[in-house]
């Protein structure tokens, strides 16, 4: 009966309630993908199109096809801006991952009952809700060569004056350490939730076949730990990557430009006081974006086979 | 004391007011962009648009203060979407690229009249490009070596007028455990500085002019000279340890605690030296000396401007708003002590009664015969003024790598200048 009033029903019915179920879906994601298609994928291809132009954002643009790459590559083989940026990314990358173990080993210390442990979590993840700029700030101030406190400590021990931010062998790594100081928090709360998911039963037959410390912890917690690991390495790579507030506020790029990364040479090349060439902004802006291409294919790329072995 | 003070100023504004002449008056709307955004030049350049609006009653002014670091990347936007009628920037090679946009009013016809012609011609150099003037200059300030007196007295030293007795000094100061200059190059442009003036000493005006203006080599033997002088400053510990890693500001506590004995600055280094408690008895001010002797003596004076938008509405209010600004009376209140405290474009206005204006004031009109420059950075292009000033840094920190850097100083060139 109910099946006969249905399919009645249906043939009346106008094309839209007939599909309804194929289109509801891109109903509700249509606003979305508006929005992602006019502020996100039409400007990369803007980026890609301004990349072949030389233009002071004033008056014509000028063609002049892959030159602004050329030029992009003359400075990496001479050593120059734009190698100094790639190279400070590198590093950032690399170093920045030491926020992972660090939020690791916080989480697995905090992980425990004791009276007031919620406050000292708080403490321990208080760095990441502060701004970045009071971040860089006081760094900047704990750095300082002739007031800082890390000069008056490493005169405690005996230790030479160290102009850290003055130096562009150590300035980079500087920057990073204060970034570190955020992100371990970040990873910090990664781990802490995910260990509340981590299985008793488990541990107490790890602890039967007699496990314990780092055995333990490797075979045993590690494996239930990979979904905080993962959002911990996308969200710390992704952070090293658009490394820029610190470095603008710490050092501004200096000095002589050594503390660059290419994020913040690009602002400098197409927006700052001294910049205005757009074409060689967006060019550079386009290899950064490659780069990030190749890390979000990866992610993306094992997210779906992550979902489809499940 | 104040009420002397008011009543001259109350004087003054009424004879500015009988002074202006019965024109048509001016109607509808007038927008004014300012980029005087720090308190005291915020309060003094809102108080002489108000006395402009007491004179125009049917004109309707509008002032929008916009941050001034801010205001160097809005400009761009605003003069070619929403121009206002008149807005503030800098003279010389800044104001290059608004001209060459056609961004910017030709107001030669204002420097043709006998009021402006006749007393502004000593800024009229700099706001001039093509053959055309493109805006007015509102006020400008000297640059020089601001040193302490007590020190300089408590060694025996007197203020150097060449390269020799310079030298002299800055051993003595060195050996008494202090650095002859202080400096914070961490935003770059205060190398800048020491650049022009060792620049326009050792070669001049004109050398250094061809050099900004892609002219000259950056690996000539002149410019080679230049940077062999500096290294004898900077080879002698002339300058204070780490100032890569300072601003320009938290460069002056050095001079305040009396590490450092003088400071290559603008005159706008006094007021917060006074504020951290220099009195005028132990600061004292000297034209940088003499390098090569036969050289024109030529200082660096930047100097802020008034402009009218290309796509401005109201020119003709615009351009009294103008003619307001650089007239003798407005030019002496806006540039006192207690305003701007700079020096008054206007050759019939007064300079106000302070030690470092007179002497900046002097200096300017009677000691600089080799020309006056904007500042390294609006005199030269924005790119290469960048690059260059990078290098500059790099030199004072690492002076064995000066033949990279100027190596990498003519690649720029030869990129930037087409």
């Amino acid at each position: 009966m109910a099946d006969a009033v249905l399919t009645q029903t249906a043939d009346k019915e106008s094309w839209f309630h007939r599909n309804q179920q194929a289109i509801a879906p891109w109903l509700f994601l249509a606003p979305g993908i508006l929005f992602f298609a006019v502020y996100v994928i039409a400007p990369v291809f803007q980026s890609f199109n301004l990349s072949l132009y030389e233009w002071d954002g004033l008056g014509q643009a000028e063609y002049v096809g892959l030159r602004n790459y050329e030029d992009l590559y003359w400075e990496f083989a001479d050593r120059d801006a734009f190698y100094t940026s790639m190279k400070n990314n590198v590093i950032w990358l690399l170093m920045y991952l030491l926020a992972i173990p660090a939020g690791l080993f916080i989480a697995l210390f905090l992980n425990q009952t004791v009276r007031g442990i919620r406050l000292y979590k708080s403490l321990f993840f208080f760095p990441f809700v502060i701004s970045q700029v009071v971040v860089g700030l006081v760094f900047t101030w704990f750095y300082d060569p002739t007031f800082g406190l890390l000069n008056a400590m490493l005169g405690f021990v005996g230790m030479g004056p160290l102009n850290v931010m003055g130096n562009e062998h150590l300035v980079t790594y500087g920057i990073i350490f204060a970034g570190l100081w955020p992100q371990t928090a970040y990873c910090m709360i990664l781990y802490l939730t995910g260990l509340n998911a981590v299985d008793p039963e488990q541990i107490e037959a790890g602890r039967l076949d007699g496990a314990k410390g780092l055995r333990m912890l490797w075979y045993i917690i590690l494996p239930q730990l990979r979904p905080a690991t993962f959002i911990a390495f996308v969200v710390t790579i992704i952070g090293s990557l658009r490394s820029f507030d610190l470095i603008s506020i710490m050092t501004g790029g200096g000095p002589f430009g050594s503390s660059r990364v290419l994020a913040y040479y690009m602002f400098e090349v197409a927006l700052s006081e001294y910049g205005f060439r757009m074409g060689y902004g967006a060019a550079i802006a386009v290899v950064l974006f490659l780069i990030m291409m190749c890390f979000i294919t990866y992610f993306l790329w094992s997210m779906y086979r992550e979902e489809r072995g499940r | 004391m104040t009420t002397f003070l008011k009543r001259t100023v109350a004087a003054i504004a009424a004879s500015a007011a009988l002074a202006v002449p019965a024109s048509a008056e001016l109607t509808g709307d007038l927008s004014i962009f300012l980029d005087t955004s720090n308190p005291a030049p915020r309060a003094t350049m809102e108080g002489m648009i108000a006395r402009f609006q007491e004179q125009h009653p049917e004109l309707n002014v509008e002032t929008t203060v916009i941050d001034r670091e801010a205001y160097k990347t809005q400009i761009r936007n605003f003069l070619t979407a929403n121009a206002p009628d008149v807005a503030t920037w800098y003279a010389a090679n800044r104001m290059k690229p608004y001209v060459d946009a056609g961004l910017f009013e030709d107001v030669s016809d204002l420097w043709a009249e006998p009021a402006i012609a006749d007393n502004l011609a000593s800024t009229k150099g700099a706001m001039t490009i093509d053959g055309k003037q493109w805006g007015v200059p509102y006020t400008y300030y000297q640059w020089g070596v601001y040193y302490r007196k007590d020190i300089f007295d408590e060694l025996g030293l007197s203020e150097p007028t060449n390269w020799a007795e310079e030298k002299a000094n800055c051993e003595k100061i060195v050996a008494s455990g202090r650095a002859c200059y202080t400096i914070g190059t961490k935003f770059l442009w205060t190398a800048g500085g020491w650049f022009d003036y060792l620049n326009m000493r050792t070669n001049g005006f004109d050398f250094h002019m061809q050099l900004l203006t892609g002219q000259a080599s950056w690996e000539s033997d002149e410019v080679k000279a230049t940077f062999a002088n500096w290294r004898e400053l900077v080879d002698m510990g002339g300058f204070i340890d780490n100032h890569q890693t300072y601003s320009w500001q938290e460069a002056l506590p050095f001079m305040v605690k009396g590490e450092a004995a003088a400071y290559l600055m603008g005159n706008f280094a006094v007021a917060p030296l006074r504020d951290a408690g220099l009195t005028d008895d132990q600061l004292d001010f000297y034209q940088f000396p003499a390098i090569t002797e036969g050289v024109a003596m030529a200082e660096d004076a930047p100097t802020d401007t008034f402009h009218i938008p290309a796509n401005a509405k109201n020119k003709e209010a615009a351009r009294e708003f103008l003619r307001y600004v650089v007239s003798a009376d407005n030019q002496t209140i806006i540039n006192a002590g207690d305003g701007l405290g700079q020096l008054p474009v206007n050759a019939s206005s007064a300079v106000d009664d302070d030690k470092f204006l007179n002497q900046g004031f002097e200096m300017l009109s009677s000691n600089s015969p080799g020309g006056v420059a904007q500042f390294f950075d609006r005199d030269a292009p924005a790119e290469m003024a960048k690059v260059a000033m990078e290098g500059f840094q790099e030199f004072m920190v690492k002076p064995d790598e000066l033949d990279r850097i100027l190596a990498k100083l003519e690649r720029a060139r030869g990129r930037i200048y087409k």
